[in-house]
């Protein structure tokens, strides 16, 4: 009758010991796990959601603080009683023959555990609903800042229509003091596919949909470059469509917008490059203020050189870059929708000392 | 019941050629016939898709890797989670609900033999269209050949404009070609429970596992239905000029993702009860005593089908819903959790005052329980909307999946498998490869899908080809490339445990496990029609009432 009992006898020590080298070996890769990310130095280079610098993002710590909580405890209780049950019921060597007594269920044990996981769903729904009113409905005070984020294949485009400034990928806002709140406000478009904006430190995310607009709001508390990136899968390059937000003070962000409300360079001592710029088919796509360029496929570079980086985040905005880009955009990011310009490299040197000036 | 009705001898000839035995098993009817190639079918497409995801980890074992261009990981990344859907998961799981369920209420076979077959062959060519597209999907320059648009194929990304050429019609047309096969199989086993049942088996003494897969293909039927109309109006979109998700013709992008995601979320419960099921025969028999609370178990089954069907829209969190949509599919999927959690407590009360015997299936279904627990858990975090906004679309989201995929539903497959092999083949699996399965596994999988949480807690979303480096992410990422492999050995054991056994394995006899449901009343493997003379069965464990005559359930029930 019972062809399973040898075997089983002789296993159940090893199985025990067994469950405890791999517990403990666990415990020890989580560690490691946590060691590693916490030796790495407390910066913003880390966009870590437990690391918040900003209103939304912040009350979403201390709900998630308040969920895992008690997800923990119940994890603790379940699996204690789980373990329990393992050890404290394993079959034995001498009352084998015996088939244990038959329980086929219990009324008010099973009430019991409906009504108990019923309650803690009504405190956690509470909870949440109370952050989900907390975020979304959230007032719009006077002092903020308004703007319209695009996502494009593989790019993002912003503009500040109070302002009157058009920039890409590299986005600035000013500190939010709690005395006199000047928090922003995104709204969220697309020019073609569905596009995730993502700055985990700042807020959570929030979907750039075609033909559906969103907004968002961040209200940062801290000064500093915050990082993030694409987070809804849009094509080839979904992976450096990245995010770099820079959260200046309200002096910055004023030389900033003033710098931004300048007109392009126009000394004419690169009209080389800038011919190049206006005679080839870079103009249906880019745009600098100034000239015949004002196309809108690709970001404005009419401030180029005020950002640090170009290709959304892919590469350092340096003389090198900005000319391997131009002429092999697939060695930087392959994919991308900017074609190869298949320029001379007497008349690549000329465009990017043109583009050099575009401070 | 009639336990030595087993006259009928297997009309296998030895030295037939060879031809003839695949002609046999093409036109074949038989529901264990079915119910194998569904199986073996889903073990070759499993191995695929595994071969898919080690190129993923390869690719993101370091930052900036480029062991595959962002085109072939795309590609990757599409076609390992619908082979992982809709051609492992689904085919092996309805594989064992064909073999089984008729076994198990004491039917001869399936109540549509026929469109058993024509569902099986309809799913088998819609993976081999699928997998048609890698070479005869040409598309134009950079549109890849196999599809590149993600499993959801969220618009317009899957439209002309973004998608040109043919890659994304293959996995449209794949899915509803399988999709059809889904809901025939499904309209099948509802009308084998319903009309087929041997004498005395009522619905309150069916096993669970019957309970259970009746419950699954009802929500194939409601779940599969809005993802076929889907892939209809997309194709009308892409070749007759619809706009229904065009969103440069004024279509909506949102309106995809709403249809998709009817079918998505249900579908995460058409895959997970019947593992439930497998876990409700698999841990009474090696805790020695009746499953606690049936009628319990099979309410609790029933809400979470009905639950499940409002709570989609917690995948489109972040598309920009106002707080109320927001709030109602926040406390709708916080309550799946309830019945879930009752499953869980009568597992656990079947264990309770048992005999528990640490059979390789037996550890499988504990490892199911404690993962499953664990993804239920991170579940309620992804439920609480807020919180979503932060997790959904990162690592996280993928960890948590796995652990319900990996962690739950391949872990009580694994249990069904060395539960219901020696049925299935006469032959017992190896105990000693079995354990080393189990161990080699869990190792891998709680190396991988444990860390894997964390990258998505430190910002990196799903689906990037690549990362930067120096965002607290390499290290994590490397490990999870590990434990990848890992799996990858552990399941190569398991194959190997599967054909060594097939011909060197124990005989195993007609019930080598001391069960109680009617399969195992019959020869292993069961004759052509399962009964020679039909059983009649008194209460939820007729075999348990043969054995103790004396106090048979018959009398408690």
């Amino acid at each position: 009758m019972r062809i399973g009992e040898t075997m089983c006898n002789a296993d159940r020590r090893t199985i025990a010991s067994r469950a405890v080298g791999l517990l403990i070996l666990l415990a020890g890769v989580l560690l490691a796990a946590s060691l590693c990310t916490a030796s790495t130095p407390v910066n913003h280079q880390v966009p870590s959601i437990f690391d918040p610098h900003s209103t939304p993002a912040e009350s979403i710590r201390h709900l998630s603080f308040f969920v895992l909580g008690i997800t923990g405890l119940i994890f603790l209780v379940v699996f204690s009683l789980l373990s329990y049950v393992v050890v404290k019921f394993r079959s034995r060597v001498g009352g084998a023959e015996r088939e244990p007594a038959q329980v086929y269920g219990s009324t008010q044990i099973e009430l019991a555990w409906t009504v108990i996981p019923i309650l803690i769903v009504a405190v956690l729904f509470l909870a949440t609903a109370r952050v989900i009113h907390g975020i979304q409905d959230a007032p719009r005070p006077a002092g903020a800042v308004e703007l319209t984020a695009i996502g494009h294949q593989f790019w993002w485009e912003f503009r500040y229509p109070e302002l009157g400034i058009v920039t890409a990928n590299e986005l600035h806002i000013p500190v939010s003091d709690p005395g006199h709140r000047t928090p922003t406000f995104l709204k969220l478009l697309s020019a073609d596919t569905d596009h995730s904006f993502w700055v985990p430190q700042l807020a959570g995310k929030t979907d750039l949909i075609p033909n559906r607009v969103n907004d968002m709001w961040l209200d940062p508390h801290e000064t500093g470059l915050f990082l993030g990136q694409c987070a809804q899968y849009c094509g080839t390059q979904h992976a450096k469509m990245l995010l770099r937000v820079y959260v200046d003070s309200p002096e910055d962000f004023n030389a900033w917008v003033r710098e931004q409300q300048q007109p392009a360079n126009q000394d004419g001592k690169e009209a080389a490059g800038r011919h190049i710029f206006e005679s080839t088919a870079c103009l249906n796509c880019h745009a600098i203020a100034g000239t015949n360029g004002t196309g809108r496929f690709g970001p404005d570079l009419t401030h180029l050189m005020s950002r640090r980086t170009i290709a959304a985040g892919a590469a350092e905005n340096t003389p090198e870059n900005l000319r391997l880009w131009i002429q092999n955009p697939d060695a930087i990011k392959p994919g991308s929708l900017m074609p190869a310009m298949k320029l001379s490299d007497a008349e690549l040197d000329a465009l990017v000392r043109y583009l050099e000036t575009l401070h | 019941m009639s336990s030595d009705a087993i006259a009928i001898q297997p009309a296998e000839a030895a030295g037939r050629p060879w031809v003839e035995t695949l002609h046999e098993w093409v036109t074949t009817v038989d529901h264990k016939r079915l119910g194998i190639l569904y199986i073996l079918y889903a073990l070759f497409f499993l191995v695929i898709g595994g071969i898919e995801a080690t190129v993923i980890r390869i690719q993101l074992m370091r930052p900036h890797n480029d062991f595959v261009s962002p085109q072939v990981f795309n590609r990757m990344f599409t076609m390992h989670g619908t082979t992982m859907i809709f051609f492992v998961a689904m085919p092996v799981l309805f594989g064992f609900a064909n073999y089984l369920v008729p076994l198990m209420i004491g039917a001869r076979d399936m109540a549509f033999p026929r469109l058993n077959a024509f569902s099986f062959w309809l799913t088998a060519f819609g993976g081999l269209l699928l997998y048609f597209s890698f070479v005869g999907g040409n598309g134009l320059y950079g549109a890849g050949n196999a599809p590149d648009v993600g499993w959801w194929a969220y618009a317009p990304l899957a439209s002309r404009a973004f998608s040109p050429g043919h890659s994304s019609d293959y996995w449209t047309i794949a899915l509803l070609a399988s999709g059809f096969g889904s809901i025939g199989t499904a309209i099948n086993i509802i009308a084998t429970i319903i009309s087929m049942r041997c004498p005395g088996m009522k619905l309150s003494r069916m096993p669970l596992l019957a309970w259970l897969n009746l419950v699954m293909s009802g929500m194939v039927l409601l779940a599969i239905t809005p993802l076929s109309a889907a892939q209809l109006m997309l194709l009308v979109d892409r070749y007759l000029g619809g706009h229904f998700f065009d969103t440069q013709g004024g279509g909506s992008a949102t309106l995809w993702m709403h249809f998709f995601w009817i079918f998505g979320h249900p579908e995460v419960y058409v895959l997970i009860i019947p593992c439930f099921a497998f876990a409700s025969e698999i841990i009474p028999v090696f805790s020695r005593k009746p499953i606690f609370g049936y009628p319990v178990m099979v309410g609790a089954t029933v809400c979470i089908a009905f639950v499940s069907m409002s709570v989609w829209a917690h995948h489109m969190f972040t598309i920009g819903m106002n707080s109320y949509a927001n709030s109602f599919f926040t406390i709708t999927t916080m309550a799946v959790g309830v019945p879930t959690g009752i499953k869980i407590f009568n597992w656990l009360g079947t264990m309770w005052g048992g005999k528990i015997q640490f059979r390789t299936p037996m550890l499988f279904c504990i490892g199911f329980l404690f993962q499953f627990l664990i993804a239920g858990l991170t579940g309620i975090m992804l439920a609480s909307s807020p919180f979503d906004w932060q997790l959904g679309g990162s690592y996280f989201v993928v960890a948590h999946f796995h652990y319900v995929i990996v962690g739950g539903i391949l872990f009580a497959l694994f249990g069904a498998f060395y539960y219901w092999y020696p049925k299935i083949t006469g032959r017992m699996l190896h105990e000693g490869l079995g354990k080393l399965h189990f161990w080699l596994f869990l190792i891998g999988f709680h190396l991988t899908f444990d860390l894997m949480h964390i990258p998505g807690l430190l910002g990196m979303p799903r689906r990037i080809y690549t990362y930067e480096p120096g965002r607290g992410w390499d290290t994590l990422n490397f490990l999870v490339t590990i434990g990848a492999f890992v799996q990858g050995i552990a399941t190569l054991v398991f194959v190997a445990n599967l054909i060594v056994s097939y011909f060197k394995g124990k005989k195993a006899g007609n019930d080598p496990w001391d069960a109680w449901t009617l399969e195992w009343s019959v020869s292993s493997p069961p004759p052509v029609y399962n009964f020679a003379s039909l059983p009649r069965v008194a209460s939820r464990r007729p075999l348990w009432d043969l054995k103790h005559p004396e106090d048979p359930d018959s009398r408690y029930e």
